[in-house]
């Protein structure tokens, strides 16, 4: 595990995700990891690669506006031992290239990861071209593809060590503005299955993931209640932990900033189902099928009720605080 | 010195491999395509193509992807001819559990580069590895065979301008373009009068030959270039058998007894 220091997981969360994208990048390849090879389509600077492609001018490549090309050509790159990371807006890969994704990535397991930067509606103004609203759900529903969510800065840069290393595809979906919210402890380690818990209590489960977290946290924290056990769910799947937590609990609300398809939702109900679990009460927060509003990223959470008041208010209704 | 009569033989050879192959499996089969690609087939796998170690695993092999992944018939007899897949492997053709199937399943042990059937996918990956071998600084070359129907696609000329900006002088694409596509001809549905021009306006360097004509073949595959190189290569679909020649209905058909019988006749 590569050495962070404390001010630079600092700096990092004033940067936010998208930011920080380019910022880890960069910190792995002058740690050595020559197979690490970055490609965009031509939104290098938005994924905050400024400095990478400056610093790593070999291992980078602006392919042009060229979505499907661009997963075709990492997929190939790949197979010339190369760890190839790739970065566009979250429809621009998972639904324009969708077509690439399935043949190269998820029938082929190049070792290519895609990360996709302003995920969710932090496109904010950008609008429902930009939204990624249903990255999880196509990319969950093809097998071989893992996918990923950091909660913060220091969870993304650790899961971009992880896949630094990891032979195969993976989804890595970036969300939040700058500065972001450090939620985990500096010393935070990633295990794929792991799911962290950030506040511990005993009464209603809360899991989410991706920095939509950080307004769920500082609810609980307002509330000032032991009884909200808050569930960081980074890896997005059906793991035996998330089995496990879920059986400890009879109260249960999910969190997500995505469609109620395919995704964390998604994901519990099968969960549910799969496992004959007697009935619980859980309840299910997303974002409405439907296009969406477009505003200020901060006014867009309090229309579709993921701001700090509205999730104290679900959180009031549900549990005992 | 390549003997080009030699080549000739081995065309005429897999031909007749094609017809048996497509005959004693069930279903119908890609003929047409398959057909009009075998001298361009065997003029890669003959004489172009370097495989020196024996090893398909090899990072200094060249490399070929079947991009218009239909086209089978026409990749897995060249594999079987020139020994890439065993007699027992290349007899799984469309049996239950094979991994030889109607459309290519990336397995480097059978020398197959790329999963491919969709269309319009293989370009892209042909020229990602030609960028990684000049990174590597490795001189192997990628070939890849694209359809003429194929080139409908948008992703194909995507890959088209990269492999220019990026001059992709070892990667070698051939349009196998014998006018027809599954639904008719060409000039009815995406001409191809103007392919030439196209590919020449997106920065490749193309030369166009007779692609049934092997020496014409060799010479085009022979020529350096600084850009990337198109072979624009006019063939017949289902060239060799006389009653599939031109004929579109064989892009997708099956052999009887008797139309099996003549084409095998034709081919002796």
């Amino acid at each position: 595990m590569i050495n962070l220091k404390s001010s630079t997981i600092r700096q990092w969360s004033r940067l936010g995700q998208r930011g920080v994208y380019g910022q880890a990048l960069l910190k792995l390849a002058s740690e050595g990891n020559s197979s690490l090879f970055a490609i965009s389509a031509d939104l290098g600077n938005s994924s905050g690669l400024d400095r990478f492609k400056r610093d790593f001018a070999s291992q980078f490549l602006n392919i042009g506006i060229a979505e499907q090309n661009m997963i075709g050509f990492a997929s190939g790159l790949s197979t010339l031992s190369k760890n190839v990371f790739l970065s566009s807006f979250a429809p621009f890969i998972t639904m324009r290239a969708a077509e690439q994704v399935r043949m190269n990535l998820a029938y082929m397991k190049s070792n290519v990861k895609i990360v996709s930067i302003g995920s969710g509606i932090s496109m904010g103004y950008l609008g429902n071209s930009h939204f990624g609203l249903e990255d999880i759900s196509i990319i969950r529903s093809m097998p071989n593809i893992p996918v990923y969510a950091p909660c913060d800065c220091l969870e993304l840069f650790r899961i971009l060590e992880y896949l630094s290393s990891y032979d195969g595809p993976a989804y890595l979906r970036l969300t939040g503005t700058s500065p972001s919210t450090s939620l985990l402890p500096d010393d935070y380690q990633f295990i794929p299955e792991n799911i962290p818990i950030l506040r511990d209590g005993n009464d209603l489960l809360v899991l989410s993931y991706g920095s939509i977290l950080a307004n769920i946290v500082s609810s609980v924290d307002t509330l000032n209640t032991h009884s909200i056990c808050v569930a960081n769910v980074p890896y997005l799947s059906a793991s035996s932990q998330l089995v496990d937590l879920i059986s400890k609990f009879n109260k249960i609300l999910v969190i997500e900033e995505h469609f109620k398809t395919g995704a964390l939702c998604s994901i519990v109900k099968e969960i549910l189902v799969d496992y004959n679990f007697p009935s619980k009460n859980v309840v299910f927060h997303s974002l409405p099928n439907a296009y969406l509003s477009s505003g200020d990223y901060s006014d867009l959470l309090t229309v579709y009720n993921l701001d700090k008041n509205s999730i104290i208010q679900l959180l009031s209704t549900l549990s005992s605080v | 010195m390549t003997d080009i009569s030699n080549l000739y033989k081995d065309a005429r050879q897999i031909r007749k491999s094609i017809i048996n192959l497509a005959f004693s499996s069930s279903g119908g089969q890609h003929l047409g395509g398959g057909l009009s690609m075998v001298d361009i087939m065997t003029t890669l796998y003959g004489s172009v193509i370097n495989n020196c170690s024996n090893s398909t695993a090899d990072p200094l092999r060249d490399r070929f992807i079947l991009s218009k992944g239909h086209g089978v018939l026409g990749f897995y007899p060249v594999l079987h001819h020139y020994g890439y897949i065993s007699d027992e492997i290349y007899n799984t053709y469309k049996t239950p559990g094979t991994q030889l199937i109607s459309h290519p399943i990336k397995n480097l042990e059978y020398g197959i580069e790329s999963s491919n059937g969709s269309l319009g996918h293989g370009l892209s990956y042909a020229a990602g590895i030609a960028f990684g071998l000049k990174q590597s600084n490795l001189s192997s070359k990628v070939y890849v065979l694209v359809g003429d129907g194929e080139c409908n696609e948008g992703s194909i000329w995507e890959a088209a301008m990269s492999a220019s900006q990026l001059q992709l002088s070892n990667l070698t694409c051939i349009v196998d373009c014998n006018k027809y596509q599954s639904d008719g001809h060409t000039d009815d549905i995406q001409s191809v009068v103007s392919m030439q021009l196209r590919w020449n306006s997106f920065g490749w360097h193309v030369i166009e030959v007779d692609g049934h004509d092997i020496s014409q073949l060799l010479d085009a595959f022979s020529i350096k270039t600084i850009k990337p190189k198109l072979i624009l290569a006019n063939t017949i679909k289902g060239k060799g058998i006389s009653f599939m020649e031109n004929d579109n209905s064989w892009h997708h058909g099956r052999l009887t007894s008797s139309t099996f019988e003549q084409a095998i006749a034709e081919l002796s």
